[in-house]
């Protein structure tokens, strides 16, 4: 069985809306644009899509990923990746652009389990680029960095230092900077706000964008939409 | 002109919910602003969720950013977490659509459908900058408009309002920003505030509180009356003949988070003259308008086709009385979709031919149907004018429970005029009958019974019914809970009969009740209509500062020559015909739905040379129809329970008389 990826973003006004809402867009977007989704069995049907890692409400991205369980007849059937893609963007809020779209088997690990890493673009203000250069460096320079963080009510403390991968200025401001960084996400994902803050409790962080999500393979950084994108099977079935 | 929007986003991070204030909803409109238009932001003073599927103020935002001479957006009331920070950062109440602050608009109009939201409508004020009464602004301040059911009685608050709008808004809205559009091209130091307002007072259906005196004589309301001669002594409702003539909202908003009703919502009929004497709703929105058939399906198909929804629901006070609704719903259900459409109609008749539609309708998702018997014996029933037998509640039972429905919710009122303890424990009888039957077909069927305390609402033959007092209403509630902790099955839930009382004092209150809603929302009474803000002290201390007795708004019976606060407002039922509708329901006299018998000249279509508009000259199919006689159509089912006979006709020493 396979499943259609769309790659989208989430940008502008529209990123104060939660993980749940958005799930509610793409329910109404897919009926907007005529994709037959699969729905569940059972008592109350729902159309089946899964996400992958969330979102904090609050943070703007340009790789939000989202799998569509089609049929098969819909992947043989003339089927055109770019009018497809055109069809659920134009259903799609503002602020919310479907970028690209992949097909990729059932049988691949889900979204959360493919992706090893995140960049983030993040606005940092309330410092100059002379202090932050110095703590970027205090950081790479030590060898573990404990960081605190409640779950499921328990405070738990985790060593992250090895999942902050790079961190670079990518713009300096007169009040702060603009770095670009890549965190992993395994075992558990670390958030470049939570990170910032650790370091330094006076960083204020103004804007926080999602770039990539990355699978690892050696040095290569992969899409997850690239993972598999074999083209549809030639039509052997008989119509 | 400039959006706060640069301002919001530093903080909305921190507040619950940030998506109540982002707007971008589908279907909103990118606002044309000009020095010539009237500009409005029409405000719903509740939260977002509650406020934004309100259909009336989603057609007037069409209306007026389709005309030329106005333009309009939209407002809600912010939560308490969000107006602290704005107050905290000095910014205003802002418009959803381009975050612009509220005193930039001409007009601020806001939807009043409930009395405990009347604290809000002051707090929307302040955050807007605006004067809180009416006499302290000038030309420069907005013009205050409130419409809505509340204006049938908008004295409780018409000292901080310029203008209460009666009835249909689609035509007046027109008419109102053509005078405001005309006024402000004029040179700036000829605007004059009060003569704006006494042209605007002219429109039908338009009342200006200012232009009015009240006189009061030994703590009761004697008189009002116009101050100037030129100004009408009675305002009458505005009411559009023709339903087909306005087929809005043609673009209903989609929001990008989750809100209440969250489906395509078409309304089907305006008005209902089921004569319920309790609701006002189907009193002052007469006559019965039906939306023409064809327009309800291509609105339906085009709605759910632009929207994305799956769930349509028809609206109107009595869905299921639509002339012939089977063939609507079949039109509906068989459109294509390449997803299953589920459908509900709103208000279900207590009978079984409408649970036969119902179970047409949701093929999946049966999980709770509900009925509003309203009272628990049928001489109450008839006192009320809700005729439905014992036999039609059973039967619609019966029905829903054999068709796989396992939840079934019963809507009752306490408090009603000449209720007896025996008809409060028939809310019970009723409960424990339908499980019964509902054991019928499943191992433990579940009944909810829900328990409204009544308030007697302006403009209905109930408005001269002293209101239950608090402990009555309490005591009731005691005798209702304690006869249903031994039944299985049975869940029972209540209105707090603490906020029916603060309900009961503003929905017939009057003038003198403007300090006392100032003080309660001084003291930070807003929301009191969320459980979690209500604090009946702060409405008691009030009224208390201000020597007014709650005994005196809702608790005594008013006689025919009393003036009551909205004399002067019309819905165009005559009072002498509520007055004997009073009496008839005394007399646990009933009244026939009047669509399919003869006219009894209430005066709503007399009155205004108009008359109902609907497609069948017959009643439709099913139950006793409001007769509570036996059925004349015969359902399929045969109701063994109906034996027991529970068609009590007690003879009562009400405590209301």
């Amino acid at each position: 069985m396979r499943c259609l990826r769309v790659r989208y973003t989430k940008r502008g006004k529209i990123r104060f809306i939660g993980h749940r809402d958005v799930a509610r867009i793409w329910e109404r977007t897919l009926r907007k644009a005529n994709i037959p989704v699969l729905y569940s069995q059972g008592f109350s049907p729902h159309p089946r899509i899964s996400f992958g890692l969330a979102l904090p409400t609050g943070f703007e991205s340009e790789a939000e990923y989202v799998d569509i369980y089609l049929g098969e007849e819909f992947f043989l059937k003339d089927f055109d990746p770019e009018s497809i893609q055109q069809s659920i963007d134009s259903a799609l809020p503002t602020g919310m652009d479907a970028l690209k779209v992949g097909v990729v088997s059932t049988s691949e690990d889900s979204l959360q389990e493919v992706v090893d890493a995140c960049v983030w673009e993040v606005r940092v203000s309330g410092i100059s680029v002379e202090e932050f250069k110095k703590i970027r460096n205090e950081l790479f320079s030590s060898d573990s960095l404990n960081i605190q963080r409640e779950r499921k009510g328990k405070i738990q403390v985790d060593d992250v230092r090895y999942q902050v991968h790079s961190m670079d200025i990518a713009e300096e401001h007169e009040d702060g900077v603009t770095i670009l960084t890549e965190l992993g996400t395994k075992p558990r994902v670390l958030r470049p706000t939570d990170l910032l803050k650790r370091i330094n409790a006076e960083l204020r962080t103004v804007r926080v964008l999602r770039k990539e999500q990355l699978t690892l393979q050696g040095n290569q950084r992969i899409e997850p939409l690239s993972i598999e994108l074999h083209p549809a099977a030639p039509a052997e079935v008989l119509a | 002109m400039s959006s706060l929007w640069n301002e919001l986003e530093q903080f909305l991070d921190d507040v619950e919910k940030p998506a109540r204030y982002i707007g971008g909803e589908d279907g909103a409109i990118d606002p044309e602003h000009s020095p010539e238009k009237a500009s409005w932001l029409l405000i719903y003073p509740d939260t977002y969720e509650i406020g934004l599927p309100n259909q009336g103020l989603q057609i007037l935002y069409e209306i007026l950013n389709e005309r030329d001479d106005s333009v309009a957006e939209r407002s809600y009331a912010p939560w308490v977490d969000m107006s602290h920070e704005m107050r905290k950062r000095k910014i205003p109440l802002f418009s959803v659509d381009t975050h612009r602050a509220a005193g930039e608009f001409d007009i601020l109009a806001f939807n009043l459908s409930a009395e405990l939201v009347y604290t809000n409508l002051l707090e929307c004020l302040d955050l807007s900058d605006v004067p809180l009464y009416s006499r302290d602004r000038n030309a420069e301040h907005p013009i205050v408009i409130a419409g809505g059911h509340c204006t049938y009685n908008p004295e409780p608050f018409a000292d901080f309002i310029d203008i209460a709008v009666l009835g249909d808004g689609e035509e007046v809205v027109g008419e109102i920003s053509e005078i405001f559009s005309h006024w402000k091209s004029k040179p700036e130091k000829e605007l004059n505030r009060s003569e704006l307002l006494q042209e605007l007072g002219g429109l039908p259906g338009v009342y200006v509180p200012s232009l009015y005196e009240t006189t009061f004589s030994n703590g009761r309301l004697v008189s009002i009356l116009p101050k100037l001669e030129k100004n009408t002594t009675v305002i009458e409702k505005r009411t559009i003949s023709d339903l087909g003539a306005w087929p809005y909202p043609k673009n209903q908003l989609v929001p990008l988070t989750e809100v209440v009703h969250d489906r395509l919502n078409v309304e089907i009929f305006r008005g209902c003259t089921r004569g319920c004497r309790f609701c006002q709703a189907g009193m002052i929105t007469r006559p019965v308008r039906e939306r023409p058939r064809e327009q309800i399906v291509s609105m339906v198909e085009k709605g759910l086709k632009r929207t994305g929804y799956d769930e349509v629901s028809l609206t109107s006070l009595s869905s299921a009385d639509f002339s012939g609704i089977e063939n609507v719903i079949s039109e509906v259900m068989t459109q294509d979709s390449c997803s299953p459409v589920s459908l509900s109609l709103p208000s279900l008749r207590v009978d079984a031919f409408t649970v036969d539609t119902a179970s047409q309708m949701q093929q999946a998702r049966r999980t709770g149907l509900t009925f509003a018997p309203e009272a628990g014996t049928w001489r109450l029933r008839q006192v009320i004018n809700k005729l439905i037998s014992d036999d039609d509640l059973f039967a619609a039972v019966e029905s829903a429970y054999s068709q796989g429905w396992r939840r079934v919710k019963l809507y009752f009122l306490i408090g009603l005029p000449t209720e007896t303890d025996e008809d409060t424990l028939g809310i019970i009888d009723l409960a424990e009958k339908t499980l019964e039957v509902g054991r019928k077909y499943h191992k433990s069927p579940s009944v909810t019974v829900s328990i409204g305390g009544f308030v007697p609402k302006p403009g209905t033959p109930f408005q001269w019914f002293g209101q239950n007092t608090e402990q009555e209403l309490l005591r009731k509630i005691y005798l209702l809970r304690d006869a249903a902790k031994k039944i299985r099955g049975l869940k029972l839930k209540w209105h707090d009969s603490r906020a029916t009382v603060v309900e009961g004092i503003l929905s017939r209150g009057d003038r003198r009740l403007a300090p006392v809603l100032e003080k309660v929302w001084k003291e930070g009474g807003v929301f009191q209509e969320w459980s979690e803000h209500f604090d009946i002290d702060l409405w008691k201390n009030a009224m208390e500062e201000e020597d007014l007795l709650i005994e005196d708004f809702s608790y005594r019976h008013r006689d025919e020559n009393e003036v009551l606060p909205w004399d002067h407002l019309s819905a165009g039922l005559h009072k002498d015909f509520l007055w004997q509708d009073w009496r008839d329901a005394l007399n646990n006299q009933g009244l026939e739905d009047c669509r399919w018998t003869p006219c009894y000249d209430c005066g709503a279509c007399t009155g205004y040379g108009i008359e109902h508009v609907v497609a069948s000259a017959v009643p439709p199919a099913g139950g006793s129809q409001g007769t509570g006689a036996v059925s004349q159509q015969g359902n399929e089912i045969t109701v063994s329970i109906s034996q027991t006979g529970t068609a009590k006709d007690l003879q009562v020493s009400g405590v209301n008389e």
